[in-house]
């Protein structure tokens, strides 16, 4: 599978099942199109051929098929070059540069690099089959807060009516489970999550001191991090992250009148004013790193590059800002219409984060990161984020949920840290939703980059976890494309 | 190459061999592997 597009001035063809990603001139983009039938009828001529010599089909194993070696002792055959050049005869170039372009893009299909096939479906079912073991735990350590943000799926952090606090016991209970789940595991994670985690800080601190108690005798590693709205963000507080916290989350939405509008106290009033300068100094304090400043864009700011670059020019260089996923009823909601202007605004984000960077004022983005060279194997990327499975949310009282957007979802209620997994129903569940269960994303080009989307999205539009939230992944798939333009563009100025 | 310009030759492919061990965090795009780096 193929996918080709320009991104300012980049013409970038993606070869979705090999990974690699190729920066094109304006005759081999159009040369790919026109070449890929050639090389996939050879490709059957070949195998109809082996077909005929059962010696030879015995040695050729399906991989072989869909992946040619990489280096073919006789270079490309003539006759495939001479269909291939006749293929690119409507090209306006000489005959000559027709024949070096197909040898060009033929040399790129022959070592697996173009027109690659998809032969990931039964491995991956095999993958999902095997034994899992938890990873991490999203601790709700207070269904309560202090600010009255407009869409939180929390609902105002008292999540569908029940405001509570973790206790000691139930969070060193959940942490026991975690050690005792993760099987030869040895790095573990913990996210202190809300409601506002700083209001129940004593729990947080006892928690983080009971889980490095558990370290050594256990052979586990700890990696603690937190999420807050930086209201209740002291000194002591600060000290006591920049010590045991991996990564801090801090929620702020962009400019003044936007961060107020959907961030505002109980009693109304904005709170950007007293977060700011206490998010400044937690960045400084963190050498702008091992943090995200965390924002989300809504109708009320589809111009949502602008808070982006507020947020650079207030000296925050690790920077997500995320679309609002909310009921189609909420006035703040995107619709399907607003996806063109949305398109459009992440195309102008990628290029002022160019503009920045040679300005020498660079700043990551989260959702324009990606690794191409190192990123993770084929299972990690198609099986999912592993909600469920691999990540449980714990309730302020104890009980489990896939991922802390499904808690308060009873019919998804998996277990409790005092009788462990109940809902083993639940967990396979989890476990056998990877792209290949969703129809919608066989086909993308994302697939490898977005791992299938968000399953409780999925849900909360359409009652199914094996679904696909249009919008999420309309973005998401423009977010890949800037990524891998922002690559280009970055190898061009080294 | 006079028209192309690789910009990686990524072989997920051969992620297969290399890869599935099940120690990454949870989450992928800018997740990194040390163990299936090419």
């Amino acid at each position: 599978m193929i996918h080709q597009y320009i991104n300012n001035g980049y013409p970038i063809v993606l070869d979705v099942n090999s990974g690699s990603v190729h920066v094109m001139d304006e005759l081999s983009y159009q040369a790919v199109p026109l070449l890929e039938p050639v090389w996939e009828a050879w490709q059957e001529r070949e195998k109809n051929k082996n077909a005929e010599a059962p010696a030879k089909k015995a040695a050729d194993d399906r991989n072989a098929e869909a992946f040619p070696e990489k280096e073919p002792e006789d270079g490309i055959p003539e006759a495939l070059l001479e269909r291939a050049a006749d293929a690119l005869s409507g090209l306006s170039c000489p005959k000559e540069e027709q024949r070096e372009l197909a040898e060009e893009l033929l040399s790129l299909a022959q070592a697996g690099q173009l027109y690659t096939k998809d032969i990931y479906e039964d491995y991956i079912f095999d993958f999902k089959n095997r034994q899992t073991v938890v990873k991490a735990l999203c601790l709700h350590i207070a269904h309560d807060c202090n600010l009255a943000c407009k869409y939180c799926f929390a609902e105002e952090g008292e999540y569908h009516g029940r405001r509570a606090l973790m206790s000691f016991e139930v969070g060193k209970k959940a942490l026991d489970f975690l050690v005792a789940n993760s099987g030869n595991r040895i790095n573990l994670e913990v996210d202190f999550f809300g409601g506002e985690p700083l209001m129940n800080w004593q729990v947080v601190k006892d928690l983080v001191a009971y889980g490095r108690s558990l370290e050594e005798p256990f052979h586990k590693k700890f990696r603690f991090t937190l999420t807050t709205n930086g209201v209740l963000l002291n000194d002591e507080i600060l000290e006591f992250c920049n010590k045991e916290m991996g990564n801090i989350v801090l929620s702020i939405d962009g400019r003044k009148e936007i961060h107020d509008l959907m961030r505002p106290f109980r009693g109304g009033q904005g709170s950007y004013d007293m977060v700011v300068p206490k998010f400044q100094k937690t960045a400084e304090s963190r050498d702008q790193m091992n943090y995200y400043v965390r924002g989300t864009f809504t109708r009320n700011n589809l111009d949502f590059s602008e808070d982006v670059l507020h947020l650079a020019d207030l000296g925050f260089e690790q920077i997500s800002v995320e679309p609002v996923v909310a009921e189609k009823t909420e006035e703040y909601a995107l619709r399907e219409e607003d996806i063109p202007v949305l398109l459009a605004e992440y195309d102008k984000l990628a290029k002022e984060i160019l503009r920045y960077r040679k300005e020498g004022k660079g700043f990551n983005f989260f959702h324009f990161m990606i690794d191409l060279e190192g990123g993770p194997c084929v299972a990690k990327r198609l099986s999912g984020c592993g909600s469920g499975t691999e990540y449980l949310a714990v309730t302020p009282w104890g009980d489990f949920y896939p991922c802390h957007q499904f808690v308060g979802q009873e019919e998804f209620l998996m277990g409790n840290v005092d009788e462990g997994i109940l809902r083993m129903d639940i967990r396979d569940r989890f476990k056998e939703c990877n792209v290949y269960a969703k129809e919608k994303c066989k086909d993308c080009f994302a697939k490898f980059y977005c791992s299938g989307g968000c399953a409780a999205n999925s849900y909360n539009f359409h009652g199914s976890i094996t679904d696909t939230y249009e919008i999420g992944c309309e973005l998401q798939r423009k977010r890949i494309e800037c990524a891998i333009m922002l690559k280009a563009a970055s190898a061009e100025l080294e | 190459m006079k028209h192309i310009k690789t910009l990686t030759t990524r072989d997920l492919k051969e992620s297969m061999k290399k890869g599935g061990c099940g120690e990454c965090q949870t989450s992928v795009g800018n997740q990194s592997c040390e163990k299936v780096q090419k």
